[in-house]
């Protein structure tokens, strides 16, 4: 028993240090701004870096002088990548440390497990991943991107310049992925494709074995029809996959697999060489060539002391969220929630893509869409960009579900699922 | 005399009527290289194409560096350049000629970016150039690229070609390139159908997917059905390979199955400690592949292909030791006590994942694969790729050394007196506690092994031995404890099942469905397939 308490704490001293954080909480009047990131277990991969990117940020803003003559105080805690623990460092935020605001979750389960935790104590997140919509909450900020601004463009992409007829859909097997397959089922039937040409697969969580499925993929392909690959396979499971194709020489030339979940961060595990052509469609690619971006890789890569780290989409929707909540609160005068949810609205600040975001009454934000290929290095050429910026829409219009349904936090209305056909607010369906 | 000289005058006015031409021509290409220099996809497209019409093999020199991203723009004076890195900057090089322009800074060129259907384009292209040339791999790609391509400019080049080739495959896949053609022009129906005949002999999905295409398109009647017979043949062949290859999907599973449990079936099987930090064993060995990779790479670049060698013996000893640490820290005091065992290599597993994760970052770090893993064959109607066929033979060959060491060696011996009575093999004068922890070591070494493989078909993460601690135990105990042939047994069965069950009930289903199978096995046979009788099993 003894030597399972020794253990324990030194399990607690490992954790600690890995977390890194040695917040400073000297000043007497700070805001204090939560972080709500796993530092531990499976999402640590993709989270810990959202973690630093905040705190510099925060000390950014502090470097300038903070907000409302205030020092901003980052307060980081570690969910350990376990859904229930989320909804509880939530709640630790809000009531025991009063953070203005968090900046936080990755997966949605994690987004909907604190969901009722910051409606019920009236606090503020901000969640900055591409999500599969079919949500809008008054006291969530949603600076990824919808399906509409990632999905629905990369599959116009697909069938616009590759004359793509034929379609896989790959996914792991959860909430984000089948919502988002279900949208792209809709709207690719409603283009006129036929239902035999659309073929979907789950796969579990962190799948390492890709030889049948990747043989599907081939057998799939060689209908006589231009096919691609539409992958919201997530994490881990995502290098097995691309070795497996580069492996059994499936070439973006012959079929192209377009991926929303896998970003510079995941391909920095991967010998890219085999995998060039193959497609990414997000908001922000760490190859943009503005300046607002090049300034931020150089920050980026001089406060982690490494000239090689990488940025991508959910760093820059965390900058431009982070960056609205300051313009807010300066707006609004306080840090209260109410008056922040009021004077967020119709806020506009500049993304790293060279245009401005602004955040929109359903609480999302308009972003361009750009869609990228692959390179030897890592990184990814911009191939396609949206002329203009696209808003998030919250609720899909191609589920029967739920297109009548729209959202506006602003007031009279003050709703976030509010049915046009019925002139009611609440309820999903007709 | 006076005819002579007038033949002479004419032969020497078509010379200069026929020079000009020429003359200008040559000068052409330089101009059309330059027309390379736009940032737009549709014109590039069109400037590939303009290049490529030449028909001068002097264009694909240029087109390949265009193709490998190596083409550039000069900004200063938009001429459109090849850069190779020189440290911090370029080395420029006239793309035609390859003479060398100097070095460059690094921001003074631009690279001419391409997507997949300029890629396209550029296959189609260099195909055509380069079928007649004299490296037999570039004659047979060249031959691919213009048979995916079909491009009926190529017909002509492929006539050619054909009647100069001596290799008799090459020649093949060259009436195969011609026969795809030929199909995408109107040719008339006999020449159609006698492609149609040459493409079912190549028998695989391309083919299939060209009749596929042809079936699809506006054909004559006879054309189409003569192409639907043809995919009919094709799908039964294919049929009956993909039996051949779900066998062999299974036995590569089961291989990667065996890896990572064999170790656990030495600590599990042989000791019977619960060590769930097994899974940990197999990232450690990930990891130390990676740092000798890094050490190739930094010192030894030219001799990477092989650092997976070397990277074996690095992997068991680091494992192996590691493991011997933590059989004399925490499991020796534990013996016995199988509840507090379970616990504590648990607790063990998350401590040293966190330690892995501050030491070298939560993300994917890169191994690379040796050039002798990478790729793919064909075997009949079977792709087989090579990273896999290793880790088939590796895991055999690990299977045979661990089975003579146990069986032939006197510290087989010693572990096997051991753990059948330890009181007797105490008595006899073995030293039993140097026995477990050496066995340990053995086990977690072998788990070290498996990372070195795993670290070439997986993720190099600080998670990735959480993957496969289930599947081991599940192994271990469906192939019976204690028996290192049930592990055998168990883990091509299990692959092999897994891979049955994928194509039909899906990825996620067939988990769920094997894992089922284990338990109403277990409750028919608790002690596995290959039970241990005697008094091994009451101690």
């Amino acid at each position: 028993m003894k030597a399972s308490y020794t253990m324990g704490a030194v399990a607690g001293l490992a954790i600690y240090a890995a977390s890194g954080m040695a917040v400073p909480a000297l000043a007497q009047d700070t805001i204090k701004v939560g972080i709500l990131h796993s530092l531990s277990g499976t999402m640590a991969i993709s989270e810990t870096t959202l973690k630093d990117v905040m705190l510099m940020l925060v000390e950014e803003q502090n470097k300038k002088g903070g907000v409302l003559g205030k020092k901003l105080e980052a307060v980081v805690v570690d969910p350990a990548s376990n859904w229930p623990l989320f909804a509880e460092k939530a709640r630790e935020l809000l009531t025991k440390d009063k953070v203005a605001a968090v900046f936080g979750c990755w997966t949605s389960v994690s987004r909907k497990s604190v969901l009722p935790v910051f409606e019920e104590l009236n606090g503020l997140l901000f969640y900055p991943v591409q999500y599969e919509g079919e949500e809008s909450s008054r006291n969530v900020f949603y600076t990824g991107a919808a399906p509409n601004q990632q999905a629905i463009p990369a599959v116009d992409y697909l069938a616009e310049k590759e004359k793509v007829q034929r379609w896989v859909l790959a996914g792991t097997d959860y909430v984000y992925p089948r919502t988002t397959n279900k949208i792209l089922e809709a709207y690719l039937k409603s283009k006129g494709v036929k239902s035999e040409d659309i073929l979907i697969n789950y796969t579990p969580f962190g799948h390492a074995d890709w030889q049948s499925i990747v043989a599907d993929i081939k057998k799939f392909g060689s209908a006589g029809k231009k096919t691609a690959v539409v992958s919201t396979i997530n994490g881990d499971a995502n290098v097995p996959f691309y070795k497996e194709l580069g492996n059994q020489g499936i070439k973006a030339t012959d079929i192209p697999v377009v991926a929303f979940s896998v970003g510079e961060e995941e391909l920095a595990g991967i010998d890219t060489k085999p995998l060039i052509g193959h497609l990414a469609a997000w908001n922000y690619f760490q190859s943009v060539s503005t300046p607002e971006n090049e300034d931020f890789i150089k920050k980026w890569q001089a406060f982690t002391k490494n000239p090689k780290r990488v940025t991508n989409d959910p760093m820059e929707a965390h900058v431009i969220g982070f960056n609205m909540w300051v313009k807010a609160v300066e707006k609004a005068g306080t840090t209260a929630p109410d008056a922040v949810i009021d004077s967020i609205i119709g806020v506009s600040v500049p993304n790293l893509s060279g245009g401005y975001s602004a955040m929109m009454p359903n609480h999302h934000i308009t972003k361009p869409v750009l869609i990228g290929e692959v390179q030897d290095n890592g990184q990814f050429d911009i191939v396609s960009k949206t002329p203009g910026l696209v808003v998030g829409d919250e609720w899909s219009d191609y589920l029967p579900d739920s297109k009548d349904l729209i959202s506006d936090w602003r007031a009279p209305m003050s709703c976030g699922n509010f049915n046009v056909k019925t002139g009611k607010c609440g309820g999903k369906g007709t | 005399m006076r005819c002579t000289i007038r033949r002479l005058l004419i032969a020497a006015a078509l010379l200069i009527a026929a020079l000009p031409p020429l003359a200008a021509y040559a000068a052409d290409l330089p101009a059309l290289v330059r027309g390379l220099g736009v940032s737009n996809y549709d014109e590039l497209d069109k400037a590939i194409a303009k290049l490529a019409e030449t028909g001068d093999p002097a264009v694909a020199p240029v087109l390949e560096a265009l193709q490998a991203g190596d083409l550039n723009l000069r900004k200063s004076d938009g001429a459109v350049v090849v850069a190779k890195r020189a440290g911090s900057g370029w080395d420029l090089f006239d793309p035609l000629t390859g003479a060398a322009l100097g070095p460059a800074e690094r921001s003074a060129v631009e690279r001419i970016r391409i997507n997949n259907a300029l890629r396209r384009s550029l296959g189609a292209a260099l195909g055509a150039l380069t079928l007649m040339s004299p490296d037999p791999a570039v004659r047979r790609s060249a031959a691919e690229a213009v048979f995916k391509s079909r491009d009926p400019a190529g017909i002509e080049i492929l006539d050619r070609a054909i009647a100069k080739e001596t290799d008799a495959g090459i020649r093949t896949a060259m009436q195969r390139a011609r026969a795809a053609a030929v199909l995408n022009t109107d040719a008339p129906e006999a020449e159609k159908l006698a492609a149609i005949e040459i493409i079912a002999a190549r028998g695989d999905r391309d083919g299939l997917g060209l009749l596929n295409t042809v079936v699809n398109a506006t054909a004559p009647d006879a054309v189409k059905a003569a192409a639907r017979e043809a995919i009919g043949a094709i799908e039964h062949r294919l049929a009956l390979w993909a039996a051949a290859q779900n066998l062999w999907y299974g036995l590569s599973l089961g291989s990667v199955l065996l890896l990572a449990a064999i170790g656990l079936a030495v600590t599990f099987g042989v000791m019977g400690v619960i060590n769930m930090a097994h899974g940990e064993m197999v990232m450690i060995g990930a990891y130390s592949t990676f740092m000798v990779q890094e050490m190739f790479r930094a010192y030894a670049p030219g001799l990477f292909d092989l650092s997976i060698l070397v990277a074996l013996p690095v992997a068991f000893v680091v494992a192996g030791g590691i493991g011997i640490i933590i059989e004399r820290g925490i499991i020796r005091w534990l013996y016995g006590r199988p509840l507090e065992t379970l616990l504590a290599t648990w607790g063990l597993s998350l401590m040293l994942q966190q330690a892995v994760r501050s030491l070298f970052g939560p993300s994917n770090r890169e191994v690379g694969a040796p050039s002798w893993m990478s790729g793919a064959f064909e075997l009949g109607g079977l792709t087989i790729t090579y990273g896999r066929l290793w880790i088939v033979v590796f895991a055999f060959a690990v299977f045979a050394a661990l089975l003579v060491a146990l069986r032939r060696t006197s510290f087989g011996l010693q572990i096997r007196a051991v753990t059948q009575n330890r009181r007797m093999a105490s008595a006899m004068g073995i030293r039993t506690p140097q026995v477990d922890a050496l066995t340990f070591g053995l086990g977690s070494g072998i788990a070290g092994l498996a990372g070195v493989a795993l670290s070439q078909i997986d993720n190099v993460s600080p998670n990735l031995g959480q993957g496969y601690i289930i599947d081991s135990f599940m192994v271990v105990v469906f192939g019976g404890v204690g028996n290192l042939w049930g592990t055998l047994v168990g883990a091509l069965t299990l692959g092999t099942i897994n891979k049955f069950l994928e194509p039909y009930a899906g990825a996620v289903l067939g988990k769920i469905l094997v894992l089922i199978f284990i338990i109403l096995f277990i409750q028919r046979r608790p002690r596995g397939l290959f039970a241990l009788r005697g008094r091994a099993v009451e101690a």
